[in-house]
């Protein structure tokens, strides 16, 4: 059963990749990825993935698309966009990687030695909370809940930070805060009625 | 000259420096900025990391303001925030789709948003609205034998490229060329510092910053100027923990380049929000030639 249940997700991941990646401009390019490997080989990060990015594009095509999303990969992402620049076909991994992260949040597919989900997931509380993201709570948040440790490393230049008026303890609240909540809950029922 | 004016989240906290200097050296120069009306945060790049069509939503909240509330061109300073809102008008203007489900989602909150709010780096305004030539006439402490290091970060020509180029920028080392400083060329100044990953996966970070930290001190720089608040953190607030971790004993001054070009326009420093840095640059302003 359980082997049969993870068959039919990795099929729905694949398949919502695919419908996703589609969709997004310029999101038919990756049918011309040639596998050269500028964008593993500009990439600062890649050293730490389980695949780089051009074995993302490599693993969708041989139907384990799944397995990136379970991976470190996508979480070690920063944005940099130096794939993006270089790719020679014009394939926007970054987007690619952004979507990857997005599968991984709808499918609870989230590797359990990234502290990265949670960070995105309270920046985004945050938002809807205030309208703005207010630094203090999130790195409070995450530091509480995800990295102990780093409260105690930190103190020195939290401190210095503090007095100098970089770390506010209270949020600015913005006038149109529900909007936010509004328009996620619009899209929401907009992709509901797609689905 | 007149602008509108997106400060962005980290203007309000960590990088308060950002905000205060920008506001003080546009003033010196006689462009006047207008914040723009009730701003929300622009999404970053966690809003992509949960639906794409969120964050150009939201981040096309600010920009249907900012059409309502004045003609002039929106100013940013963060490069993640000047890299999402010029996003969120490149893939309205290239999709249909996206277009649609923005302006369905602006429509569910009485907004509009036609995809053609000029946005602008307020690097892109310095050299190409002000000037170089306007600049250099307007100096009155110039920056002689200052090694400055022009750290670009990421976001602030990638992916788009639009005011200078993605992989070389030059833009900032014309600026303190301009201000009479001796700019540092070395091969780090579009690396990744790591970004957020600082909380989520430091050792990486820690290491990416140290690169970058050994790569300008390596050229003998007195300073490193960002564009970037998460950059400037992560460069300025972790010397400390670089040093631990690899032995070094980087004490560089590092700040935004807006507080850097003030005092060559003759700001005060404690104008300038210079005073609040984490490593001290009180070597440095003793530098600058008076």
């Amino acid at each position: 059963m359980t082997e049969l249940a993870t068959t039919s997700q990795a099929k729905a991941v694949h398949k919502a990749f695919i419908n996703d990646v589609m969709r997004m401009p310029a999101g038919e390019k990756i049918k011309i990825c040639q596998q050269c490997g500028t964008c593993t080989g500009s990439c600062p990060t890649s050293y730490l993935m389980d695949y780089g990015p051009r074995e993302v594009i490599g693993a969708f095509r041989a139907g384990m698309i799944d397995k990136v999303v379970k991976s470190n990969t996508i979480w070690l992402c920063t944005s940099c966009y130096y794939c993006t620049v270089r790719c020679p076909a014009g394939i926007k991994i970054t987007d690619l990687m952004y979507e990857l992260k997005r599968l991984g949040m709808k499918y609870d597919l989230l590797p359990r030695s990234s502290k990265n989900p949670a960070m995105t997931k309270y920046f985004i509380d945050s938002v809807h909370k205030h309208g703005r993201n207010h630094e203090v709570e999130l790195i409070g948040k995450f530091v509480m809940t995800k990295n102990p440790g780093l409260a105690l490393k930190f103190t020195g230049v939290g401190a210095k930070l503090f007095f100098g008026g970089r770390l506010p303890l209270f949020a600015k609240n913005i006038r149109g805060r529900d909007e936010l909540a509004k328009i996620s809950a619009y899209l929401e029922a907009e992709e509901a009625k797609i689905q | 000259m007149r602008y509108l004016y997106y400060p962005g989240c980290s203007a309000e906290a960590t990088g308060k420096a950002y905000d205060i200097s920008t506001r003080a050296l546009m003033a010196k120069l006689g462009v006047e900025l207008r914040e723009l009306d009730d701003w929300n945060c622009c999404g970053a790049t966690s809003y992509f990391s949960v639906r794409e069509l969120d964050s150009f939503a939201i981040a096309a909240r600010n920009l249907a303001i900012a059409q309502k509330q004045s003609d002039d061109d929106l100013i940013a300073i963060c490069n993640a925030c000047y890299t999402t809102l010029s996003k969120t008008n490149r893939y309205m203007n290239e999709s249909d789709e996206v277009f649609k489900a923005v302006n369905g989602a602006l429509g569910a909150v009485g907004r509009t948003y036609d995809g053609t709010k000029n946005v602008r780096h307020v690097m892109d305004v310095l050299i190409n609205d002000v000037g170089l030539e306007a600049i250099t006439e307007k100096v009155t402490r110039r920056l002689t034998g200052i090694k400055v290091a022009p750290y670009y970060g990421c976001q602030y020509s990638r992916p788009m490229g639009t005011f200078d180029d993605p992989e070389f920028p030059t833009t900032m080392d014309e600026l303190f060329k301009a201000l009479g400083a001796d700019v540092v060329d070395y091969p780090s100044k579009v690396k990744c510092c790591g970004g957020m990953m600082m909380m989520t996966k430091e050792d990486a970070a820690l290491r990416m910053c140290h690169e970058l930290l050994k790569s300008a001190a390596d050229k003998d720089a007195d300073v490193i100027v960002a564009a970037c608040p998460l950059c400037e953190m992560n460069l300025e607030a972790y010397q400390p923990r670089v040093n631990a971790t690899f032995g070094t004993h980087f004490n560089i001054p590092v700040m935004y380049f807006t507080q850097l070009a003030g005092l060559a326009f003759g700001v005060e420093p404690s104008k300038l929000a210079i005073d609040k840095q984490v490593v001290s640059c009180d070597g440095l302003l003793a530098a600058i030639p008076a």
